[in-house]
């Protein structure tokens, strides 16, 4: 069976016996820095305009319920079931539809809607990132077939980087089968260097930070 | 403008085509400017301490993998997934004509993967009557034109967007467009049905997670998240190699990876991919399998220098910056691997006698090695493959004339009597061979052998007139004592 020949060709090759003792890996190396919580308010919000995401920092649920409001108009949404998006009113939104647990009507719906509406487990500051957990209040079609994602995220959510990020969720596999990290638009430089975005994703994205 | 004879014939067209030339120096140095602007002192202090932190990690699971990739077997199958090894391609193909065969799918969509592009997977699976389309626009543009990935990361960086268009016009049944936006809608329609339509989604990984059995992908577009979301089985076709043991190592190689391929600190998407869709999930695939591939692997760890090779995380880094890739681009490789990367991995997994030139397609000016995130030394491993070519043709003496001159050579270096008629023949030999200083020829009878192809490149200086030897002789005489007077008289200059 190749099983058993890939792995004696392997410990061949390193002069390992199949049960010799493996050394100390190198330690981990996460460093969370301090920092305020408005700099890295302020850090995200850069970020994600650096990266051409319309980020909006609203004051409470309402505001955000209203700046979501604003991009409906003759437009068709649909919501993950995460209930922070309940609790923004974004699920009473009359072109919002939400609620939908079976997979053929989530690929059928997610295919032709504008817009996706999901919330996010975490924000990472640096570098402008939604942390997504896939989950049964956050399918993972939501922030990927519409042209345009919307995310809403509760500001105790922003971690500051990648290092936080990895000390919390140490082992994504615990959680859940898919953690996808969002930076910015879907985009593509293939032909002659030139950005464009919207390539297979959504190529307008805005975070709205709660 | 001479002719350079002694550079690999195939490269001639490349060397002499402008349009080439300058797409090729845009864009790679596009790709320079943007990495050194994110692995900045001011924008990524620890640059450097990652770096070695990478090195480290990939070292330490290179050496122990026997035991990571077990580890990894056994959290991919607590997720609920399968491993399948495979020494070669073969393997892999008869796997996946097996899956489709059970699924009775005719249709896979597949993200940009380099180590399926090392077994032709895709011509493989189409003599089979499976259609496997690329969903990456740089691949798809490349399937449809039936060429092989220009660089690692840039598959279709040669391509100009009136090549586009042609390659579109005469493939798809779309009017010509020429503006990169309306070509890549083009694109996304087409495919996005494919996405829709295919049941098995076929990808590469970026990392391997032993500690959390994950298949990491990270990409720009969202083919790789398309790819391994929509379809109902998910494969991930994978180096051994691209094992690390902790999920918390991606932090560093997070940070090193998309800096040093695209200057962004993070790609687009990065999807940590852990076993097909969990009960209380809504989507996702059903089935999920990581085919581990050996295919010459084995072969490279033997040794334990250049074993190195395989801690590459493909991030192209060395291609963009090195002379010679800039000069002779991505198709004159002789293997799927290009640039310098391609220079060291193609030799130790085709064997050094199949293409003996490529470990001398280098300037040995280590550009490479400075910007190699996981610190592999490329320049001493191209150093040391010329050595082990060299060694390789001594053992089966093809060296004669070099060895015999080599040996002239020491009897003239180890004879002060030799050398000085050696000097003296060899001024007499050469004052005719050239003018202004310069001899861009030899007398007929020195030109043969190696001597021949090093001087049909190259000026050699003229001799002086007078030898060192000569004129110290005659400086010697004139001021009596010889060296040690002159030293005296400069330090009373001195003092006076």
């Amino acid at each position: 069976m190749s099983r058993e020949a890939m792995l004696s060709s392997i410990r061949e090759a390193l002069g390992r016996a199949s049960d010799a003792p493996v050394a100390a890996a190198p330690q981990i190396r996460l460093t969370v820095p301090d920092g305020d919580h408005a700099s890295r308010i302020q850090q995200f919000v850069a970020a994600l305009e650096a990266l051409n995401v319309r980020a909006v920092i609203a004051a409470d649920r309402e505001e955000a319920q209203q700046y979501v409001a604003s991009l409906l108009p003759g437009k068709t949404a649909i919501a993950s079931n995460d209930p922070f998006l309940a609790e923004c009113g974004i699920t009473d939104l009359p072109e919002v539809e939400s609620g939908i647990t079976d997979l053929e009507t989530l690929r059928e719906r997610t295919a032709h809607c504008d817009i996706g509406i999901t919330s996010a487990s975490y924000g990472l500051a640096d570098t402008g990132t939604l942390a997504m957990l896939a989950s049964e209040q956050e399918a993972r079609l939501v922030s990927l077939l519409p042209p345009v994602h919307v995310a809403l995220l509760p500001r105790e959510r922003l971690l500051s980087g990648l290092d936080e990020l990895f000390t919390l969720v140490p082992k994504p596999s615990a959680s859940s089968s898919s953690l996808v990290l969002i930076t910015g638009p879907s985009r593509t430089a293939d032909i002659e260097q030139i950005l464009v975005r919207g390539v297979h994703g959504p190529g307008e994205v805005h975070v709205v930070l709660v | 403008m001479r002719e350079i004879n002694t550079i690999q014939p195939q490269l001639q067209p490349a060397l002499k085509n402008p349009k080439l030339q300058l797409a090729i120096y845009t864009a790679t140095g596009r790709l320079v400017d943007k990495r050194k602007s994110v692995v900045s002192a001011d924008t990524l202090p620890d640059y450097q301490e990652l770096r070695t932190q990478a090195n480290a990690l990939k070292k330490h699971a290179i050496d122990h993998l026997d035991h990571y990739l077990l580890e990894f077997e056994r959290n991919v199958e607590a997720n609920g997934g399968k491993v399948i090894w495979c020494q070669d391609g073969k393997e892999v193909v008869d796997f996946l004509l097996g899956l489709a065969k059970q699924r009775r799918s005719r249709i896979l969509v597949k993200s940009k993967s380099m180590t399926t592009e090392e077994i032709h997977l895709n011509e493989h699976l189409e003599e089979h009557g499976l259609e496997a389309v690329e969903t990456d626009l740089g691949e798809y543009i490349l399937q449809l034109a039936h060429e092989k990935p220009y660089h690692i990361v840039a598959p279709a960086l040669h391509m100009t967007r009136y090549e586009v268009a042609d390659i579109f016009e005469k493939n798809l049944d779309v009017e010509r467009e020429e503006v990169p936006e309306k070509q890549t809608q083009i694109a996304r329609g087409i495919l996005r049905e494919k996405f829709l339509e295919a049941d098995i989604g076929v990808s590469g990984a970026n990392f391997l997670v032993a500690d959390s059995g994950s298949v990491v992908l990270v990409e720009n577009e969202g083919n790789a998240r398309l790819s391994t979301t929509a379809p109902k089985v998910h494969v991930a076709v994978a180096g051994i190699e691209k094992i690390i043991p902790r999920a918390q190592d991606l932090a560093t190689f997070l940070k090193l990876l998309g800096r040093s391929g695209t200057g962004q600190p993070l790609t687009v998407y990065t999807s940590v991919l852990s076993g097909p869709r969990r009960s209380d999930e809504i989507d996702g695939p059903e089935e999920f399998y990581v085919v581990l591939l050996d295919n010459g692997r084995t072969k490279v760890l033997r040794d334990p220098d250049k074993r190195q090779a395989l801690f590459c995380i493909r991030c192209g880094a060395c291609l963009n910056i090195c002379p010679v890739y800039r000069k002779i681009g991505g198709h004159n490789y002789p293997w799927v691997y290009s640039g310098p990367i391609g220079a060291i991995l193609t030799p130790q997994f085709e064997g050094l006698e199949k293409n003996p030139w490529l470990p001398h397609a280098s300037s040995l000016c280590g550009a490479c090695g400075e910007v190699c995130p996981v610190k592999i030394e490329i320049p001493r491993l191209l150093l040391e493959l010329r050595s082990d070519i060299e060694q390789a043709k001594a053992a089966k003496g093809e060296d004669r004339v070099e060895k015999l001159g080599f040996q002239a050579w020491a009897r003239v270096m180890a004879s002060p009597k030799l050398y000085r008629t050696a000097v003296a023949a060899g001024g007499w030999v050469m004052q005719d061979a050239g003018t202004d200083g310069w001899a861009s020829q030899l007398p007929f009878f020195m030109n043969v052998g190696p001597v021949k192809g090093w001087i049909s490149e190259r000026d050699l200086p003229l001799p002086a007139a007078k030898s060192f030897r000569d004129l110290w002789k005659q400086r010697s005489v004139g001021t009596s004592g010889g060296a040690s007077a002159g030293r005296a008289s400069k330090e009373s200059a001195g003092n006076s």
